[in-house]
């Protein structure tokens, strides 16, 4: 009888899990273009009946294309220019049927597109420095080695990008990489002279930029296509029929006027629309599709960025709490393990964030566990460094009492080393927890969540109250949890090592 | 009894004590006098196992503590140092149960025990519930006096019992610590830098050291009226008149 049950509770359960498993998982690069392509991808799959998802601004280039043959997300705008001159630039692929062949057979990956624009790489300057400068080509710029630009940080290091256009003009000037959006008002109050602009770019008519023409031809064309991984095919074949139906329906001045909505608004006074909306209305018109829009409210973001912050803070706390305090101690109790251990947790430390969230992510993936470690790692000095500062200074004369009056080493530990050392031991896990809170905003640079994201939003959309909705509540949140440890300093440790 | 045996000691170059042979037999007190660096507070060390000799011996009660179990051996002396080395972060009351509740005794035990110790060294009973940070140096003292004797040890071994108080506290305490040391009859090992307060304390049995070696050991009176070398000698008038005045005053 039992076992009838439960064979059938697996039969059950066997026959119900593929059917609501895994939904298709949509990436988008971090520029508005992106996250409008990939909800436009996300909301038409779903229209076809398979489950899909979107994780939006996950990162540059290379953090999607790794995360996408990791399998961390299943599909992902990109431009055919970046796969051939950044991404793949080693294998010198001639055409788009080299280039399809390549993704399939060493990558494992589809590729549906072109969508019908050409979203290339141009320099722009504002009409007055053209007019003034007398600059029509990229190869005018020769003439003003002085004249200061200013480029994405992607576009500096792309091999298609600064370095490649630098060798191929001959050009001399002075450049530096700057957040995109950030450029565009570089650009217009003169601290810039030119910038790198994407062809599609909402801004180019916005602030009446002036496009220098590519007259040398080094910019390859960049055609949208949306990468897929081949699995899909065979987990939600409706989904990948239904993204078809987007070869060749966004020409590049449709791509220009969605760009505009989403950053600027349809008119200069009339509020920006959620990229959500955005790709709505788009799939209505265009492909006669009605999608679901999940828009959200300040609030929903509130809730679920902190929700996302604590878990993110909260795991790594705990981990290097544990493991600093245990490390700490074997530091203090076997002197000659101290100077490795602190040198070791030392150097944890000196790592750039961003650069230890990079390195973790072919380990643990475009996943919240990336952040957590390296949230962990960086907690750990603080705690380490004190807990062993405050075992070591407990003073000779009452280690020596504690010895005399016969206590074991256990003894010793529990009943006066470590509650004397307490108070410096919470003192560690404050600065460690106030560090935390404050570097797990940049866990939304590998599209995880947080405050960071509403903070990266804001500074993409260039949109102040954004940036406040992910500031505020990190600032409250590091206050907040010092305020926690307060109060357990004051339960923990003993009102005779305050007075 | 205890005994220390041909012992010698160095920390690093310095060497601390230099084959040092003597006993303290059973209810005598003897203190440890010499001028700072000669080796006494070693010695003290070495008798109650803080530190073990390079050479030679310890035998608590006849037992060698190289073979022995320290923390045994801990429970039946009782030590305190300079200033009481008491635990700052634990009341009066519970740096005194410290080494009772930890050897396994009930708290109605520790409770009657605490009650006896602070009338013995005259502490009040407010003062239990105090933190070290909170009691006067005086009471700090008397606090660690109480925990080294809490389980009743067979002997004494007091490292500068005095030497944090102001002078008048000081001679105050030392009448009293006299009294005491009287009313228990046990062993003690105490060590002063101050002749006054080992004249003072134990006038019978003086060991003076010099560089780590035995300079002389004997009564107030032997050190005074047979110096065994000049040294010792002037040792001993340096301090003389301020002595002398001080027993003249009325000391035991």
């Amino acid at each position: 009888m039992i076992a009838r049950l439960v064979a059938a509770i697996a039969a059950l359960v066997l026959a119900t899990a593929p059917a609501d498993a895994e939904p298709v998982v949509v990436g988008s690069k971090t520029f508005t273009e992106s996250v409008v392509l990939g909800e436009i991808a996300t909301q038409l799959a779903r229209s076809s009946g398979a489950p899909a998802r979107h994780r939006r601004e996950l990162g540059g280039s290379r953090v999607l294309f790794s995360g996408l043959t990791r399998g961390d997300i299943d599909l992902y705008p990109e431009y055919t220019g970046t796969l051939r001159g950044e991404l793949l630039a080693d294998r010198d692929i001639r055409s788009s049927a080299e280039l399809a062949r390549v993704l399939r057979e060493e990558f494992g990956l589809g590729m549906i597109g072109p969508l019908g624009f050409n979203n290339t790489y141009a320099l722009g300057v504002t009409r007055e420095t053209a007019q003034r400068r007398r600059l029509r080509s990229v190869s005018d710029l020769r003439g003003h080695p002085g004249l200061r630009l200013g480029f994405s940080n992607e576009f500096m290091q792309r091999a298609d990008g600064w370095p490649g256009l630098r060798d191929a003009y001959g050009l001399e000037n002075p450049a530096s990489g700057m957040q995109h959006e950030l450029a565009y008002r570089a650009l217009a109050s003169g601290d810039i002279a030119a910038m790198d602009l994407y062809a599609t770019d909402a801004e180019i008519a916005y602030y009446d930029l002036v496009v220098l023409e590519d007259d040398l031809g080094h910019f390859p064309r960049y055609d949208a296509v949306l990468l897929y991984r081949l699995d899909v095919g065979e987990r939600a074949p409706e989904a990948l029929a239904a993204l078809r139906r987007l070869e060749g329906a966004i020409d590049e001045s449709t791509m220009s006027r969605l760009n505009r909505l989403a950053k600027i608004g349809p008119t200069d006074e009339a509020p920006r629309v959620p990229e959500a909306i955005v790709a709505q209305e788009f799939l209505a018109s265009a492909l006669d599709v009605r999608s679901e829009a999940r828009a959200t409210t300040h609030w929903d973001t509130l809730g679920r960025t902190t929700i996302e912050h604590l878990q993110l803070v909260a795991a790594s706390m705990a981990g290097a709490m544990v493991i600093g305090i245990g490390l700490g101690v074997v530091a203090a109790r076997v002197p000659a393990s101290a100077p490795p251990v602190l040198w070791v947790v030392g150097v944890m430390q000196t790592m750039p964030s961003l650069a230890l969230l990079v390195l973790l992510i072919p380990v643990f993936g475009l996943s919240p566990l990336t952040a957590i470690v390296a949230l962990f790692l960086y907690s750990l000095l603080p705690i380490v460094r004190n807990t062993h500062a405050g075992l070591t200074g407990v003073p000779a004369g009452v280690q020596e009492s504690a010895r005399a009056i016969g206590l074991s080493s256990a003894q010793r530990f529990v009943d006066v080393e470590l509650p004397m050392a307490l108070p410096m031991i919470l003192a560690g896990i404050k600065t460690a927890v106030v560090i935390n809170v404050g570097t797990a905003t940049l866990a939304a640079l590998i599209g995880v969540g947080g405050y960071g994201q509403p903070i990266l939003t804001g500074i993409r959309l260039d949109d102040f109250s954004l940036i406040l909705l992910g500031a505020g509540p990190a600032a409250v949140m590091a206050i907040a949890a010092q305020l926690l440890f307060d109060l357990a300093e004051r339960a923990l440790v003993s009102r005779g090592l305050r007075l | 009894m205890l005994e220390v045996v041909h012992a010698s000691k160095s920390f690093g170059r310095e060497t601390a004590l230099r084959d040092v042979s003597a006993a303290f037999p059973d209810g005598t007190v003897t203190a440890l006098i010499g001028p700072s660096g000669c080796g006494k507070s070693t010695l003290l060390r070495l008798l109650i196992g803080l530190i073990e000799p390079d050479e030679g011996r310890v035998l608590v009660g006849g037992e060698d503590l190289r073979a022995a179990d320290l923390r045994a051996v801990r429970r039946r002396l009782g030590y305190a140092i300079q200033s009481g080395g008491l635990f700052p972060h634990l009341t009066a009351r519970r740096n005194v149960a410290l080494p009772a509740r930890r050897a396994g005794r009930d708290r109605a035990w520790i409770d009657a025990r605490l009650e006896e110790l602070a009338d013995l060294v005259r502490l009040p009973a407010s003062a239990l519930a105090r933190f070290p940070a909170e009691l006067s140096g005086g009471q700090r003292q008397r606090v660690a006096l109480m925990r080294a004797l809490v389980l009743d040890p067979e002997a004494l071994l007091l490292d500068e019992p005095l030497g944090a108080l102001d002078p008048l506290i000081r001679s105050d305490l030392q009448r009293e610590l006299g009294d005491l040391f009287e009313r228990l009859g046990k062993t003690v090992v105490l060590v002063t830098h101050d002749l006054a307060e080992a004249a003072c304390l134990a006038p019978d049995d003086l060991l003076l050291l010099r560089e780590g070696e035995i300079a002389q050991r004997g009564s107030f009176r032997d050190l005074r009226q047979r110096p065994a070398s000049d040294w010792v000698d002037r040792f001993v008038r340096a301090q003389f008149e301020r002595v002398e005045s001080l027993l003249a005053g009325g000391a035991p």
